[in-house]
């Protein structure tokens, strides 16, 4: 565990030396906020409905931004035999990078909250799904970066890594979209909407949390996971 | 300390290690030679556990490499080739990150960390990013990194690759030191090196082993193929036949002819006795005498010889 914290401690600081992260949050909170009161004032109402039903769309770039590096940077400079000969699992550099990431995607969510805190001023804010739009966000956002940083360990191009991490975690979110689910056979319906990270994500933007969507995300987190050790394994069988 | 019973490594088609076997005792620096493509990088991350071996069995320390790789692992510092490190990092915090994986209890953090960047040199470029450093002080952020947790087992890969003559130098003394304690492989294409720093040497040319023992050994091993190097100015069917008559030299070969002078090698036995006698036969003929040094075929012809004559085989 203390390996976990280590490495996760490197990379979330590797993000500030680096700069990424003061980027990051500058442009996820300037475009977050911007978004939101074009349309806050017009509309009127004390909701913060409008921050987290474009979570999902905002996520789908920013979540590839900070987890391309991850895993490619470490192949393209060869620090990837330094960390992989540590006393080190492979499970635990997993691990420790994923906990990295959701650390500064955290951090950013944090950082919106003034948003609710400003509207519950100008109206009356009903809280409770405020607290379930930030625990659905930090839900699915994990789920991207777990893709995101499985995707990452596939190649040593970080911008090969950043589109193909878009792309996949756009087709997991759309294949229980209306457009894909109605060009199917109806059998197929169920399981591609329950499959989707999209359909998943409406009733908690809702402010409605079921645990059925809890263990979604959380299953999505675990595989992506798992075949990330894999993949890291699999420099030992080529 | 470190035992390798017939170990073979396969890339698809390719075998980049063939049936290998050797051991290492306790407070041995051995030095792994061979030209590019031997076999010496991926005997190295056999070793520590980047990869695994396709057969044969690898055990540090008495702990296997496969089965308890985790307990192997903590008992060597590995220097990758051409010291890959984490540029935006400081050397401060990499240490200190290294510091924690390798599980350095917080107490003795502090104190480890000091005598490493004293050792190492380090004092001046702590708070510099390691990518901004020269080359040499990135070689010795690397070694560092291979010492935090006083390893009783040090795998260096080409440790001076890409440095200039004075760093090359440093890091050969520093080398040096730290192998009066600890069992350390270094592998390197450069020949010097392993006089320089080494008591035993490992010759790998295409995956197989072609020579172990001391380098003087080795080189004693091609006596009777020193060379003179000679240039003279005279009639070159009568010197060929005079020089090659002279007790001990096994081989005549014009290497050229320039301004009237013949650059001529001699393969000789004992280098000072044929000196002197081409010397006395050069005088006694009257021809003039431009250059007369002897090459020491040391170690670099037993390298040559043992890895170009594989090549050939195949």
């Amino acid at each position: 565990m203390s390996n976990v914290f280590a490495i996760a401690r490197r990379e979330f600081q590797g993000y500030f030396n680096s700069l990424i992260a003061y980027v990051f949050l500058v442009i996820y909170l300037l475009l977050t906020n911007w978004l939101f009161f074009r349309v806050f004032f017009l509309n009127g109402q004390a909701n913060m409905r409008l921050m987290f039903d474009i979570i999902p769309w905002v996520f789908l770039f920013f979540v590839p931004a900070i987890t391309m590096r991850l895993w490619a940077e470490e192949k393209k400079i060869g620090t990837m035999e330094l960390l992989m000969t540590l006393p080190v699992k492979d499970g635990e550099a997993v691990l420790g990078k994923f906990t990295a990431a959701l650390g500064l995607l955290g951090l950013a969510l944090a950082l919106t909250f003034p948003l609710p805190v400003i509207v519950s001023t100008v109206g009356n804010l009903d809280w409770g799904p405020v607290f379930g739009g930030y625990l659905g966000s930090i839900l699915i956002g994990a789920a991207y970066l777990s893709i995101g940083v499985f995707i990452s360990s596939l190649t040593e191009n970080q911008i090969v890594a950043f589109i193909l991490s878009v792309v996949g975690i756009f087709a997991l979110y759309m294949i229980g979209s209306d457009i894909v689910v109605f060009s199917l056979p109806s059998s197929m319906a169920p399981i591609m909407e329950y499959l989707s990270l999209g359909t998943h994500f409406e009733s908690i933007g809702r402010g409605v949390i079921d645990l059925r969507d809890i263990v979604y995300y959380l299953s999505v987190i675990v595989f992506f996971l798992y075949l990330n050790v894999r993949s890291i394994e699999s420099r030992k069988w080529r | 300390m470190i035992e390798v019973r017939n170990c073979v490594k396969r890339f698809g088609p390719t075998v980049a290690v063939r049936d290998i076997s050797f051991s290492v005792p306790k407070g041995e620096v051995l030095g792994l030679l061979g030209p590019n493509g031997a076999g010496k990088t991926t005997t190295m991350r056999i070793l520590t556990c980047y990869m695994p071996a396709d057969e044969g069995s690898v055990s540090v320390a008495g702990f296997d490499v496969n089965t308890e790789s985790i307990e192997v692992r903590k008992r060597i510092g590995y220097l990758p080739e051409n010291a890959p490190l984490y540029k935006e990092m400081y050397a401060q915090t990499f240490l200190d990150f290294l510091a924690r994986v390798r599980g350095i209890p917080p107490e003795r953090r502090k104190s480890r960390m000091d005598d490493i960047i004293d050792i190492c040199g380090l004092g001046d470029v702590l708070h510099k990013r390691i990518g901004e450093m020269s080359k040499g002080y990135q070689q010795r952020v690397g070694l560092a990194q291979t010492l935090i947790h006083d390893p009783d087992v040090l795998i260096l890969d080409e440790p001076t690759t890409g440095l200039d003559p004075n760093q090359i130098k440093e890091i050969r003394n520093l080398i040096k030191e730290i192998g009066r304690e600890k069992t350390v492989i270094l592998s390197t294409h450069i020949l010097p090196e392993v006089q320089a720093t080494t008591n035993r040497v490992l010759i790998m040319s295409h995956g197989r082993l072609v020579a172990d023992g001391a380098p003087d050994e080795l080189a004693r091993q091609t006596k009777g193929t020193d060379s003179l190097i000679v240039q003279v100015r005279g009639p070159i069917e009568t010197i060929r036949d005079r020089y090659s008559s002279i007790e001990g030299v096994s081989n005549l070969e014009l290497l050229e002819t320039e301004d009237e002078y013949h650059k001529i090698e001699l393969l000789v036995s004992n280098k000072t006795t044929s000196a002197e006698k081409v010397f006395e036969t050069t005088v006694k003929e009257g021809w003039t005498l431009r250059e007369l040094h002897s090459e020491s075929r040391s170690l670099e012809e037993v390298f040559y010889e043992l890895t170009v004559g594989e090549r050939e085989e195949q």
